[in-house]
C-alpha cells in the first residue's frame, strides 16, 4: 500500500481541554480499513506522539483505542493549568495539526 | 420503579449563553412537548479569570435569549425547566443574576405563579481551612498533589461542583424552575431521570450524551437542540434540527469529547463506566444506547472543587515584524528586550512571555516545526505584574524594545517592528487555576443548600 499522511485517512483530528490540567487529542475515522491500518501501523503511539511533540511520554497520561467510534485518543498534561500566565491556546483547540503529516505505511 | 415508561428532556444549547441558542431546531423540539427543558451554562473551560473576577464570558443578552425561550416553553407546556452552571462560572452571583433574569421575564410576559428553586455552589475558603486544620485532605485531581495552606491561600473565589443531589431536592420540593451553581453538566439531566425512577446507569449516560446538546450530532452544528429519550432499558437521542442526525459515529465521538479517556466519567457520588456501551441506529435521526454501568462511590461522596487565584495584573502588546533580518534573528531580538526589562525592574517580580506568532505562538515548546518561513511574524508580549503601572511597564518596555532592536544588518534604522496601536492593551487581570480538587463530604447537599421562591 502507498503511504499516507494522517490527516488523508481520518475523518476527524481535534485537540480540546479535558479539565483544567489536560489537553486531548482525538482521531477519529469513517472507514474501519483506514482505522485498523494507522492502529497497525505503529507510527501512532504514546512514544511517537511523545517525539513528535517534544515531550517526555510520562507526560501522555491516556492513549486508547475507542472501537465505537473508529477512534485513537490520547491525552497530554499542560505544563500549567488552563489560562494561567504564558497562556497560548485557552481551550487547547489548536494543538493537533502536527498530527497531520505523519506517515502511516 | 417509575410508573412512567420514558422520558424525554430537551437540551437546547452545549453552553448556554455563550452564542445564542439556535430557534428553529428549538422549536421543533419544544412542539414534541418535552417532559423536561434542561441546559448547562458553564465551564472550566474558559480559564481561571472569569472565576477569579467574578464575571460572565457570555454576552447578557443572549443569557437573556436562551432564558427566555426556555422558560416561555416549559412555562406554557407546565413542565421544569433546569439550568446549571448559571452564568459560566456558576459562582453565587452569576446565580443570583439569572433568577434575577428569571423575575424580570415572568413580569414582563406576565407568567402566572410558579416556584423557582436555586442553590449556591461556592465555598468559604475559611471552611475549606478549617477542615485542612482537622486533618482532613484534600484529594488533588489530574496528578495534583494535595492541597496545601499555601495554594489556599492564594486562591480568590471556589466553587463546589454539584451533583444530582441538590436538583432532586429542588424538584422534590416541587420547583417549576431551577437555578444551579456549579454543577456536573450531566447531573442537569441526569437529577431529573434519577427523580423520576429510572435506573443511574441510563440517566447518567443521559446526562452525559445531551450536555453538549448538538455536539453528538453530524454534520457539525452549535447550538441546535437534541432530545434525549430515557426508559428502564434504554438511551435514545434524536436530533432536532433538520439536516442533522444522531449517528453511531457522531455519539461515540461525542462520548470522547474533551475528556481524558472515553470510558469512565466521574461524578459526585460514583462513576460512570461506558466500556460496554453498545451504540445501535435507532431511526435515521436517533441513536440507541444500551449498556453503560454506573459504579457508586465506596464510602463518603467526594466533591469537586475548582479555585481562581490572582496572579497580577496584565497588560498585552503587539509588534509586527517585516524586516527579514529581525526575523532571523528573532531569538536574539527577544533576548535583549528580556534583559533590558530585566535592568529597569531591578529585581522588582514581574513575569514577561513572548509569543511568537509565525514560528512558534501557538503550539511553543511543543512545536515540530523548527524553520521559520513566514515572511512576517506577529509578536504578542504578555507582562504581568503586582500593580497596574508596573504591569503597563514591563509590557511596554518588552514591546519598544522589538520597535528599537537594532542588529548591525538591518538596514532600517526608524523602527523594526510595525504597531497596530502604540499602546498597552490592558487585559483582564491574570488568575491561574489553584484549585482542582476533590473534598469528602458527609451529605452530599452539605455545600448546597436549595432555596424556595415563589415568581
Amino acid at each position: 500500500m502507498k503511504p499516507a499522511k494522517l490527516v488523508d485517512l481520518a475523518k476527524t483530528i481535534r485537540s480540546k481541554n479535558a479539565g483544567t490540567d489536560k489537553i486531548t487529542f482525538d482521531i477519529i475515522f469513517n472507514d474501519k480499513e483506514a482505522y485498523e491500518r494507522v492502529k497497525a501501523s505503529g507510527r501512532l503511539t504514546k512514544e511517537t506522539v511523545a517525539k513528535l511533540y517534544n515531550i517526555s511520554v510520562d507526560r501522555i497520561c491516556d492513549f486508547v483505542e475507542f472501537d465505537p467510534a473508529m477512534a485513537i485518543k490520547f491525552t497530554i498534561y499542560r505544563n500549567k493549568p488552563s489560562g494561567s500566565p504564558g497562556e497560548r491556546d485557552i481551550f487547547g483547540c489548536q494543538q493537533y495539526p502536527p498530527l497531520y503529516d505523519i506517515e502511516i505505511p | 420503579m417509575s410508573s412512567r415508561k420514558q422520558l424525554r428532556i430537551i437540551s437546547p444549547n452545549g453552553h448556554l449563553g455563550f452564542a445564542p441558542t439556535q430557534e428553529g431546531s428549538f422549536r421543533i423540539g419544544a412542539a414534541t412537548k418535552p417532559d423536561y427543558y434542561c441546559c448547562d451554562s458553564g465551564s472550566d473551560d474558559i480559564g481561571p479569570a472569569p472565576l477569579g473576577e467574578d464575571k460572565s464570558v457570555s454576552m447578557y443578552e443572549w443569557q437573556v435569549h436562551d432564558l427566555e425561550l426556555m422558560l416561555l416553553a416549559s412555562r406554557e407546556q407546565g413542565v421544569p425547566m433546569i439550568v446549571g452552571s448559571a452564568g459560566d462560572t456558576g459562582s453565587n452571583s452569576r446565580v443570583d443574576m439569572f433568577v434575577q433574569i428569571i423575575k424580570d421575564l415572568a413580569k414582563k410576559h406576565r407568567l402566572p405563579k410558579f416556584k423557582l428553586a436555586y442553590f449556591y455552589s461556592e465555598v468559604d475558603q475559611e471552611y475549606i481551612r478549617q477542615q485542612m486544620l482537622k486533618g482532613k485532605i484534600i484529594e488533588g485531581l489530574d496528578g495534583r498533589p494535595p492541597l496545601t495552606f499555601e495554594d489556599l491561600d492564594r486562591t480568590n473565589r471556589i466553587v463546589a461542583v454539584a451533583g444530582v443531589h441538590p436538583y432532586i431536592k429542588a424538584l422534590e420540593m416541587g420547583a417549576d424552575v431551577i437555578i444551579g451553581g456549579r454543577s456536573s453538566d450531566c447531573a442537569v439531566f441526569a437529577a431529573p431521570a434519577i427523580k423520576e425512577g429510572f435506573p443511574e446507569n441510563l440517566a447518567y449516560y443521559l446526562g452525559k450524551v445531551l450536555e453538549c446538546a448538538s455536539f453528538c450530532a453530524e454534520p457539525y452544528g452549535a447550538k441546535e437542540s437534541v432530545i434525549g429519550t430515557i426508559t428502564h432499558e434504554d438511551v435514545k437521542v434524536t436530533a432536532m434540527h433538520p439536516n442533522q442526525r444522531c449517528t453511531i459515529a457522531s455519539v461515540a465521538g461525542h462520548a470522547m469529547y474533551e475528556r481524558s479517556n472515553p470510558f469512565y466519567e466521574y461524578v459526585a457520588g460514583g462513576m460512570l463506566d461506558m466500556t460496554e456501551c453498545v451504540y445501535e441506529q435507532y431511526d435515521e435521526k436517533t441513536c440507541r444506547i444500551t449498556g453503560p454501568k454506573f459504579v457508586p462511590a465506596e464510602g463518603k461522596i467526594k466533591v469537586k472543587l475548582e479555585g481562581a487565584g490572582k496572579v497580577g495584573e496584565k497588560y498585552i502588546g503587539i509588534a509586527g515584524i517585516r524586516d527579514p533580518y529581525t526575523i532571523k534573528n528573532i531569538d536574539k531580538v527577544i533576548e535583549l528586550a528580556r534583559a533590558q526589562v530585566e535592568a529597569m525592574a531591578a529585581g522588582r517580580p514581574y513575569f514577561l512571555d513572548f509569543k511568537v506568532f509565525g514560528k512558534n505562538g501557538v503550539l511553543g515548546d511543543m512545536e515540530p516545526v523548527k524553520e521559520t518561513k513566514s515572511h512576517e511574524l506577529c509578536v504578542v508580549v504578555e507582562g504581568i505584574a503586582a500593580t497596574s503601572e508596573f504591569a503597563e511597564q514591563v509590557t511596554s518596555m518588552a514591546t519598544r524594545q522589538l520597535f528599537y532592536a537594532r542588529l548591525p544588518e538591518v538596514k532600517g534604522t526608524a523602527g523594526t517592528a510595525s504597531y497596530v496601536v502604540d499602546e498597552m492593551l490592558r487585559a483582564t487581570p491574570a488568575y491561574e487555576w489553584t484549585i482542582n480538587h476533590v473534598i469528602e463530604v458527609d451529605d452530599p447537599l452539605e455545600l448546597f443548600e436549595v432555596h424556595m421562591i415563589e415568581v
